[in-house]
C-alpha cells in the first residue's frame, strides 16, 4: 500500500486453500487445461468447498509458454464458470493475480477467491522466449538469455565479496536435500556441496545446480474473508501484508548485487514487526537468494525455501504463488507461527511482491 | 468499506494504422502524460500503475510492464498487468479503481495500449492450437455466423449494419483522435466496400490500429485537475466458459449478468431512460443491435428497430458511441479502455466537439474473446 494510505485498517484475509500439480520435467500427457484440472478439484475439495463458494476468480499466466494468444481463455474452462461469474486474469506469476484478488477482498467486493495460474515451461526453448521479455529495441535483439544474464548478476555477487561459488552450491544442495520432504518438487537428492561444485560451467560462474530446473505445473490458491476464513480453516493462516514493486529494467542502471523492490515491499507489507520462522523465496537462481535474503532481512535463524524452493521446481508463472501456499502450509500445520513469501518476475529479480503471513 | 473513486484525468494518442514515428514506450507515455496533465499531476504523483493489452504477440514483446516500468514512472511503485482478451482495456481500469476503492492507494494511473502495425492482428489472433477449434481468419470470421443467428432470431433486415457503420463514422468525424475520419462516408459506400466475411462487408469491421489510452483515477480526498471528476457509480466483470453447449453466443448471460450487477450498483432500473450516454463495444456493426438488447436498453428482438430509428445517433434519445467507437479506432489492448475513457469525459464535460449536452450518467462497455468477457462501468458527475 502507498505510504499515503498506510493508515487503512486491512481486512484480514486468509490462504484458506493451497493445491499444486506434480512438478514434473515435462508433461507429455496432459495439456494446460487437464493439468489444471485436478489441482482445481483438489484446492476445493481439500476444504469441502465448490466453485459455488467463491465469488471472485484470478488467474496469472503467460501466452509465450504455449505459443498461441489468449491461452487462459481455454485455461478458464477447467473451472467451468456457469453461470458466469467475476473473473479477471493477469499476464505474471500466479502471485499477482492473488494480489488482485486480494485488493477485492479488501474492498468488500468478494469474500473468497479462487486463484490459480500454471504453465508448461517445457514446451519450448526458455533461454529464447525469455529474451523476449527484454527491451525490444535495444535489448532483446542483442539474444541475452535469461542464463547469461542471471550469470552476469551472480558474477557481481562474487565480484562484490558477498558470494562465492561454493555459497551457490551450498544453497542448491540444502534446496534439493530439503525437496526430499517435499513430495510434489521435482529436483530431490541428497547430495553434498562439493559433488555440485565439480559440475561443469553453464555459464560462469553459474553451474548446473545453481539454475532452475525447468518445470511443467500449475498451483491454486482460496483466499477467504470473515466466516469463510475462519469456517474453512481450523487455524487460519492470515495475510497480514501484501505489496510489490518494480525497479527499472535497464540492467545498466540497478545494482544487481541488492534488490531495493523487494526491500520497499517487504517494508510496506509490514515484515518489520516481528521476527519469521520462516522464508518461502523465488530465486530462481541459487545466488539470487543471497540478494533476497538480504532484501528482507532475514538472519540465519530463518528457515529458508524449506519446500525446497525454485531450485527443485521452477513452473513458470506457478512459481510465485506456489512459495505463498507453501509458507501457508507450514503456518496450518503449525510448524511456523509468522512467515514471509516473495515471488519474482523479470530479468534479475526485476519486479518483487513480498506478502507476510501470521497463524491464528 | 469501499472509498469512492474519480476519473481525475484522461489521456489518448492520435490513433492511426501505423504510429511509426513512436516506440512502444512512447506510444503509451503520450497517452499517460495527456492524462497527467488533465489531472494536473506529475510522474511522482502517482502510487501505483496498472497496464493492460492484448496478446503479447501482437508485437512480440512478453510481459511488457517489465520494459515499460520506466517510461510509465512505475521504478519503486507496484505495476500490474492485466489481460482478459478485447475487455482488456476496461478490465485494466477496474482493477485500477479497485485499487482505489479499497483504499490501497490515492492515485493510480491505467494505461492501455497496442501497437498493431508490429504484426498482423488477424493471423496473431488465428494461430492453430491442438484440440481447439481453429479461428480461421480473425475475430470477423468467428463473429459472422453469431451475427447471422442474430439476423435469423431478430428478423432484422440487411441495412441495419450499413446504418451502424456509417453512425459511427460520422460520429469520429468529431473526434480528432479517431483513427478513421471518413468525410464521405454513407449507406453507399459501405454496401459497395468488399464483403469480408458474410455478412460483414470491410466498412462494417473495425480497422487495425495503433495507439493508447491513459487514466488517471483517485480517491476523493486527492481530487485535482482541470475538469470536475467523473465517479464512479457502478463496475463490474464477468466471464463464461468458452465450450459449453449451453452458451448462447448471440445474447451471451455474462453480458447480461454484468449489467445487472453494475445497474444495480448505480441504481439503474430503466437504462435507456437513465443512461444519458454509452460507449459500447462494436468492433463489428451489428454488434450495436445485439448489445442493446443484452444490455437492457430495449425488449429481445427490438434492437435493431432502436438502430433504425435513430435512437443510438448522436442527436438520438440514447447517443451510442460518440467517439465513433471501435468501428473508427482500435487499437485492441486499448479498446475497452477508450470506451471508459470516452463516458468519463461526457460526464466532466471535456468532450468538445462529441460532447452530448447535460450528459450525467454514462455506461462504458468492452468485451472479449468469443463473447464470453465482459467488463462495465458507469460513471456519473454526480458522487454516488
Amino acid at each position: 500500500m502507498s505510504p499515503a494510505a498506510a493508515g487503512r485498517t486491512v481486512r484480514p484475509v486468509s490462504i484458506a486453500s493451497f493445491a499444486q500439480a506434480q512438478n514434473v520435467r515435462r508433461d507429455d500427457v496432459h495439456n494446460e487445461v487437464e493439468g489444471l484440472l485436478p489441482v482445481i478439484e483438489e484446492v476445493f475439495s481439500t476444504i469441502g468447498i465448490t466453485k459455488d463458494d467463491v465469488d471472485f476468480i484470478c488467474s496469472g499466466s503467460t501466452d509465450y509458454l504455449i505459443g498461441g494468444p489468449f491461452s487462459f481463455v481455454m485455461a478458464l474452462d477447467a473451472v467451468g464458470v456457469w453461470p458466469p461469474r467475476a473473473e479477471s486474469h493477469v499476464e505474471m506469476d500466479g502471485a499477482w493475480a492473488l494480489y488482485e484478488a486480494w485488493v477485492l477482498l479488501q474492498e468488500g467486493k468478494a469474500d473468497a477467491a479462487l486463484v490459480y495460474s500454471f504453465g508448461r515451461s517445457s514446451l519450448g526453448d526458455l533461454g529464447e522466449i525469455l529474451t523476449l521479455q527484454l527491451d525490444p529495441y535495444y535489448l532483446a535483439p542483442l539474444g541475452p538469455d535469461i542464463v547469461s544474464l542471471s550469470a552476469l548478476q551472480a558474477r557481481a555477487l562474487i565480484d562484490a565479496g558477498k558470494a562465492s561459488e561454493a555459497d551457490f552450491a551450498a544453497i542448491a544442495s540444502r534446496s534439493r536435500r530439503d525437496a526430499l520432504g517435499n513430495p510434489k518438487a521435482q529436483v530431490r537428492q541428497d547430495v553434498a556441496v562439493e559433488v555440485l561444485l565439480a559440475d561443469d560451467y553453464v555459464v560462469s560462474p553459474l553451474r548446473r545446480h545453481a539454475l532452475p530446473p525447468i518445470t511443467d505445473g500449475a498451483a491454486a490458491i482460496v483466499l477467504a474473508a470473515g466466516d469463510k476464513a475462519t469456517r474453512w480453516s481450523e487455524r487460519p493462516v492470515w495475510i497480514t501484508g501484501i505489496d510489490h514493486r518494480s525497479e527499472t529494467h535497464s540492467l545498466g542502471a540497478r545494482d544487481l548485487t541488492t534488490s531495493p523492490s523487494t526491500a520497499s515491499a517487504a517494508a510496506m507489507a509490514g515484515l518489520g514487526a516481528g521476527p519469521v520462522d520462516l522464508a518461502e523465496i523465488h530465486a530462481p537462481f541459487a545466488h539470487q537468494e543471497i540478494i533476497l535474503k538480504e532484501a528482507l532481512g532475514l538472519d540465519d535463524a530463518v528457515a529458508v525455501n524449506p519446500s525446497g524452493g525454485a531450485l527443485a521446481a521452477n513452473p513458470l508463472m506457478s512459481a510465485g504463488l506456489i512459495r505463498i501456499g507453501e509458507a501457508a502450509n507450514r503456518i496450518a500445520s503449525g510448524g511456523a507461527d509468522r512467515a514471509v513469501a516473495h515471488a519474482t518476475s523479470g530479468p534479475c529479480l526485476q519486479q518483487n511482491l513480498v506478502c507476510v503471513l501470521e497463524g491464528a | 468499506m469501499a472509498e469512492r473513486c474519480a476519473v481525475i484525468g484522461v489521456g489518448q494518442t492520435h490513433h492511426k494504422a501505423k504510429r511509426d514515428d513512436v516506440s512502444i514506450a512512447g506510444l503509451v507515455r503520450e497517452a499517460a502524460k495527456m492524462a497527467l496533465e488533465d489531472a494536473d499531476l506529475t510522474w511522482s504523483d502517482i502510487d501505483a500503475v496498472v497496464i493492460g493489452k492484448a496478446p503479447d504477440m501482437f508485437e512480440g514483446n512478453m510481459m511488457p510492464e517489465l520494459y515499460l516500468a520506466p517510461a510509465l514512472g512505475a521504478v519503486g511503485k507496484p505495476i500490474l498487468r492485466v489481460h482478459t482478451a478485447g475487455s482488456v482495456g476496461g478490465s485494466t481500469a477496474l482493477v485500477a479503481a479497485h485499487l482505489i476503492s479499497a483504499g490501497i492507494h490515492r492515485r493510480v494511473l491505467t494505461v492501455a495500449y497496442e501497437k498493431q502495425s508490429d504484426s498482423d492482428a488477424m493471423w496473431a489472433l488465428s494461430v492453430p492450437q491442438p484440440f481447439a477449434a481453429p479461428l480461421l481468419a480473425g475475430a470477423g470470421g468467428y463473429f459472422a455466423p453469431i451475427i447471422r443467428a442474430y439476423m435469423r432470431r431478430s428478423g432484422a433486415p440487411d441495412h441495419i449494419g450499413r446504418m451502424v457503420a456509417v453512425k459511427d463514422r460520422l460520429n469520429a468525424l468529431r473526434n480528432p483522435y479517431a483513427h478513421l475520419h471518413l468525410a464521405d462516408i454513407d449507406l453507399q459506400m459501405v454496401e459497395e466496400s468488399i464483403m469480408l466475411w458474410d455478412p460483414l462487408r470491410y466498412l462494417e469491421a473495425c480497422p487495425s490500429s495503433d495507439g493508447a489510452a491513459a487514466m488517471v483515477l483517485s480517491s476523493e480526498d486527492a481530487v485535482s485537475g482541470h475538469y470536475p471528476p467523473a465517479w464512479v457509480h457502478g463496475s463490474a466483470m464477468r466471464s463464461e466458459p468458452t465450450m459449453f453447449a449451453g452458451r448462447d453466443q448471440v445474447n451471451p448471460q455474462a453480458g447480461r449478468d454484468c449489467a445487472a450487477d453494475v445497474y444495480a450498483q448505480a441504481g439503474i432500473t430503466d437504462p435507456r431512460s437513465q443512461i444519458d450516454v454509452a460507449e459500447i463495444y462494436v468492433p463489428f456493426s451489428w454488434y450495436e443491435p445485439m448489445w442493446l438488447e443484452n444490455l437492457g436498453f430495449c425488449e429481445l428482438g427490438d434492437g435493431w428497430k432502436l438502430t433504425e430509428s435513430g435512437a443510438t445517433a448522436f442527436d438520438g434519445d440514447i447517443p451510442w458511441n460518440t467517439s465513433g467507437g471501435v468501428l473508427s479506432s482500435n487499437p485492441i489492448g486499448a479498446s475497452g479502455m477508450l470506451r471508459f475513457l470516452e463516458v468519463a469525459m461526457q460526464v466532466r464535460g471535456q468532450a468538445g466537439e462529441h460532447q452530448i449536452d447535460g450528459a450525467r450518467l454514462a455506461l462504458g462497455q468492452a468485451y472479449g474473446g468469443g463473447s464470453q468477457f465482459f467488463s462495465m462501468w458507469v460513471v456519473g458527475s454526480d458522487k454516488p
